[in-house]
């Protein structure tokens, strides 16, 4: 900065739209008085004392006073040396191809070492709704040779499907099994992974880029980290600029893209952070009223277009708050994706792997990506009888531990045991098995030969003579 | 567009943005903000400043920017054109904004919402020099194969018809009479245009007596709804709100489907606009979407549009009751709508009341649902409105103030529960938490239509369910085994009830709609098996052989097997029934 170049006349010319001063600081929020009328959502380049560049977004703005949210915290930051340059557009990503195989920071830029790709296009990280006459509904069954997914849970090319957990539980284990397993039936087409990690600690992130490593897929995959030592206000942009990214890979590229997002509770927590800052009327347990609409920008921004090659599969992982379901976060998110994968720790604590609660779960995309044609004719019902009769073991446990195990009927004793096959067969796997589809279905009717088959309500005769007496027996 | 420029930007926060510098804007006018364009509404007036909400995204809106009035309130255009179209929630055609905008949604698109170039075949039902009223019926347009869009005069003009165009093929702009009122000529075509906050007249209201069939077992039989009745359907995630809108949008005997997608997925939106038009309604023999307008505002779509969606809706559902039909409105979900409402409240720094919901919530929720009812038309035609509406409760806890306070307007409720759902029993609709108070109201029409004893049967079903409930507190705490076998075959009984009947599968292409009749015969079938059964339980027949009877089983697959048009088989059935107890009676004669 001492030596007059052109830069800094450039910059001199661009003086009106650069202040120095600002007027309030606090936590992540600057505010300036008296400038030219500046839009909202701008861009804003901070500037401090040092000559540090931070980046920040334009939160409020009147004639009066603007508020500036800086990505980066306002830490060293003096109101008198601290200088805002207002870019007059919003925050946007330079994304290209040449983004996959690379690591970059929250905000989008390299942290690898590596130079900053060269962008194709410039793209507003906040992106714009799709249409929904645009979109096409997605059908394409993804198998993930996770059982428990596969055959009563099934996940769907453009779905989003979030992996509801706890602390401590295998959640990164199963993000990353699908990442690696997941293919489209008959087909070989290969998933892009776009990872965006917020808040979460810096073994997470290895545990991860080792998984992509060790199957060599690590040149199709872009990872976006704020980690937990990184400043929180960036992790409102990271899931953006991550979905920027698959959406230009999916819908200008024709690829198919897989989005895995964790932990969606600490992209929440920071937004909470923001709007008790700027002193707005909380709803439940001190989130912002807009939280919905906030995780639903994020959430949508997933499934087909008509026409377009490509789709976006999105895998939120989110820990649920002292494995509380019904917390805001979990709430709020079920009611905007397309079904969950709930997490049971006491399966976890049983050493079942993965410890997929059987009810709770839900794919709601499923009934149109399953049966003939798709999977196989008999998955539909089987489907159905398994979560019907699992739910049934659920009561006879709950009987059982009041009057014993031993006073039960003979055909609640059949029940508990096709519970415990089914869970200790069906859904229990090791983290490296792939299982078909149809291995999965038949394990399926290996646990309903537990029961006799007048139990058997929900599947058809014809099923029940083909796979349940027929060709699955042999 | 008339460039009159009330005032300017002073502050932008999210969807509300505060002007300066007011003239002349009215409360609820329609305003463009900046030279964008953007379209926005005058919520707040205060000495020289007013508070406006924005429908559209305003990243990038400045201070200062100028704000254009359009002088009239945000309203609709009514007229043919608007069956089996798909709008956003302040009607702009979803599909023409993809012809300027692509895949996308851009700001600032105006599109018109009803064809312009479009002809229809106007036959005129009037002739000329008579005097009109509000909402009379000039003429006919044949819109859908099986609708009829009947022209009317907007409510608020009346006088002496000076011409009527001839019968011919007209847009929907071209003037098609001229009517005269206090020496003013007024020429009228077949569009009107009607404020979304302001219900549409009518000349009365009458009682509720007609049941709308629904076609799902559990609501015609057990929690029925009357044309013209209002209904929330409560459920947590994952319970089947939207399915249950999906089944009744699909298979309810309305002559008009409006679809609300208030702040849900988009994807749920291409699954009604890919599958309703495959779908065959089976009283016309026509698809589903040439009765269906949907109104998409999806959850990531700008909220403020989502708060309006509703009004959207229901204005349309009255604008076709004013021509004599009976029109279902599925708003899903009102939380959504409660929650767009809460979040501009927020940013308009209200006071707020429970859980940060604006005082008014109630009012709101109120006003909403007093739209629907059966009415005597101005056009001299009965119609009705009624209102599907789902509520999302916040952990499934209806306890909630948007459950509770939609409960107080409501006379139909049908809480949706998790444990059902969880066992995949659907619908999942609760027998414990809901009820119907249009139980009394309609009563006559089933007696009529259907069966003398429904009433009787209906209770006597009701009453063996509260009884299993009691029961099964019991076994609980000793096991089923304790119980004597009359008492068993009550919780047999009620758990054949719930699979052969509570339970509708939406997928099944004969499960998934019943008619009034085969309803009444299933739940016939179950009772003989109870009366019978219980009777022979009482001669010493156990319960394990009641159960193994052959016909049980085929009693489970009823609804699968019989069709609608064989009530002879149920017939055969409670023969076949009858024969096999006696059967088992004979042996411990």
């Amino acid at each position: 900065m001492h030596e007059a170049n052109t830069i800094d006349v450039i910059k001199k010319l661009q003086v009106c739209r650069e202040y120095q001063g600002v007027s309030k600081i606090d936590g992540p929020l600057v505010v300036v008085k008296k400038t030219h009328s500046i839009g909202y959502r701008e861009l804003v380049e901070c500037t401090d004392a040092a000559g540090n560049v931070r980046l920040g977004m334009v939160l409020d703005t009147s004639d009066e006073a603007v508020v500036v949210q800086i990505f980066e915290g306002t830490h060293g930051l003096t109101m008198p040396e601290t200088r805002l340059r207002f870019r007059g557009e919003p925050l946007t990503l330079g994304v290209s191809e040449a983004m996959l195989g690379r690591v970059f920071d929250g905000l989008g830029r390299p942290i690898d070492g590596g130079p900053k790709p060269r962008a194709r296009e410039q793209l507003d990280v906040n992106g714009l709704p799709v249409n929904p006459v645009a979109r096409e509904y997605p059908r394409d069954f993804i198998q993930t040779g996770i059982s428990v997914i596969d055959g009563m849970n099934t996940l769907i090319r453009g779905q989003k499907l979030p992996i509801f957990s706890g602390n401590g539980l295998p959640h990164n284990e199963l993000a990353a099994q699908i990442a690696r397993q997941a293919k489209i039936k008959g087909g070989k087409t290969d998933f892009a992974v776009v990872f965006a990690a917020m808040g979460v600690k810096h073994d997470v992130a290895r545990f991860f880029i080792r998984s992509f490593e060790e199957t060599n897929s690590l040149d199709n995959v872009a990872l976006f980290l704020s980690l937990a030592d990184d400043p929180s206000i960036e992790r409102i942009i990271t899931p953006r600029a991550a979905l920027t990214l698959a959406e230009y890979l999916a819908y200008t590229k024709g690829m198919h893209v897989l989005v895995i997002m964790t932990d969606m509770a600490n992209y929440c927590e920071s937004l909470r952070e923001i709007s008790t800052l700027r002193g707005e009327i909380p709803s439940r347990k001190g989130y912002p009223g807009y939280l919905y609409s906030d995780l639903a920008e994020l959430y949508e921004r997933s499934g087909m277009i008509r026409g377009l090659p490509g789709s976006i599969t999105q895998l939120p992982i989110l820990t649920m708050p002292n494995d509380d379901i019904s917390h805001p976060i979990p709430d709020l998110t079920g009611y905007i994706t397309e079904g969950q994968i709930v997490f049971d720790r006491d399966m976890h604590g049983r050493g079942i792997y993965p410890p997929v609660a059987g009810l709770p779960s839900l794919s709601r995309l499923m009934k149109d990506g399953i049966g003939k044609d798709m999977t196989r004719e008999d998955h539909p019902h089987l489907a159905s009888q398994l979560f019907a009769a699992y739910s049934y073991v659920k009561d006879v446990k709950n009987l059982a531990s009041v009057i014993g195990e031993e006073e039960l009927t003979p055909l609640d004793k059949q029940y508990l045991e096709f519970g415990e096959f089914f869970e200790r067969q069906f859904v229990n796997q090791r983290t490296d098995e792939d299982r078909s589809i149809e291995d999965t279905l038949n394990l399926g009717w290996e646990a309903l030969r537990k029961l006799p088959p007048e139990e058997l309500h929900r599947v058809t005769d014809e099923e029940l003579e083909t796979w349940y007496m027929g060709e699955g027996n042999l | 567009m008339d460039k009159r420029i009330i005032g300017t930007i002073q502050r932008i926060n999210g969807p509300v943005i505060t002007a300066s510098g007011i003239t002349d804007a009215r409360m609820f006018e329609l305003v463009y903000v900046s030279d964008d364009l953007l379209v926005g509404e005058v919520i707040k007036l205060s000495g020289s400043s007013a508070v406006i909400q924005v429908y559209e995204d305003t990243t990038g809106l400045k201070p200062g920017s100028p704000i254009y009035g359009s002088g009239m309130p945000l309203s609709l255009a009514l007229g043919p054109g608007l069956i089996g179209s798909i709008y956003d929630g302040i009607q702009r055609p979803l599909e023409v904004l993809r012809a300027y905008s692509g895949h996308f949604i851009k700001r600032g698109i105006a599109a018109k919402a009803l064809a312009s170039d479009k002809k229809w075949h106007f036959v005129p039902a009037v002739q000329k020099g008579i005097d009109l009223h509000g909402g009379a019926i000039i003429g006919t347009v044949q819109e859908t194969s099986r609708i009829v869009h009947k022209i009317i005069v907007s409510p608020d003009i009346s006088g002496r018809l000076l011409s009527i165009v001839p019968e011919g093929d007209y847009s929907v702009e071209e003037p098609i009479a001229v009517i005269e009122n206090s020496q003013q000529k007024k020429e009228i075509t077949m569009t009107q245009y009607w404020p979304i906050r302001i219900p549409r007249p009518v000349r009365a209201r009458r009682a509720l007596e007609i049941p709308l069939i629904t076609g799902q077992r559990v609501i015609d039989t057990l929690f029925p709804l009357a044309k013209g009745g209002t209904v929330a359907i409560p459920g947590g995630f994952g319970t089947g709100k939207t399915m249950t809108q999906h089944a009744i949008a699909k298979w309810c005997d309305a002559d008009i489907i409006v679809y609300i997608g208030c702040g849900e997925r988009g994807n749920e939106m291409t699954d009604v606009l890919t599958e309703f038009p495959k779908l065959v309604d089976p009283r016309s023999g026509k698809s589903l979407m040439e009765r269906t307008i949907l109104i998409a505002n999806t959850s990531n779509m700008p909220v403020s549009a989502r708060e309006a969606s509703i009004y959207t809706g229901v204005t349309m559902a009255e604008y076709f009751r004013d021509q004599g039909y009976h029109v279902a409105v599925m708003a899903d979900s009102t939380s959504r709508w409660a929650e767009a409402l809460r979040e501009l409240s927020g940013r308009m720094e209200e006071m707020p009341a429970e859980e940060g919901f604006p005082a008014y919530l109630a009012t709101r929720i109120a006003e909403f649902y007093e739209r629907a009812g059966y009415m005597d038309t101005l056009s001299g035609t009965e119609g009705s409105v009624s209102i599907i509406g789902a509520v999302s409760p916040p952990g499934g806890d209806f306890s909630e103030p948007v459950t509770q306070h939609t409960r107080r307007f409501v006379r139909c409720f049908w809480g949706l529960d998790r444990n059902l759902a969880n066992a995949r029993h659907y619908p999942a609709i609760s027998w414990l938490d809901s009820y119907s108070e249009y139980l009394e109201d309609i009563s006559a029409w089933w007696k009529n239509s259907v069966a003398e004893s429904w009433a009787d049967d209906r209770r006597e079903i009701m009453d063996l369910l509260r009884r299993e409930t009691r029961l099964l507190q019991v076994v609980k705490l000793v096991g089923p085994d304790a119980l004597p076998d009359s008492q068993r075959f009550i919780l047999d009984v009620c758990d054949l009830f719930k699979t052969a009947f509570l339970q509708q599968n939406a997928f099944d292409d004969i499960d998934r709609y019943s008619t009034p009749q085969k309803q009444y015969n299933m739940l016939k079938v179950i009772l003989t098996y109870w009366q019978r059964g219980s009777s022979a339980i009482k001669r010493g027949v156990s319960l394990v052989e009641l159960k193994r009877m052959k016909v049980v089983q085929e009693i489970i697959k009823m609804k699968y097997t019989i069709k609608d048009d064989n009530p002879q088989e149920f017939t055969k059935l409670i023969a076949a029934l009858e024969r096999g107890i006696e059967r088992l009676e004979s042996m411990y004669a």
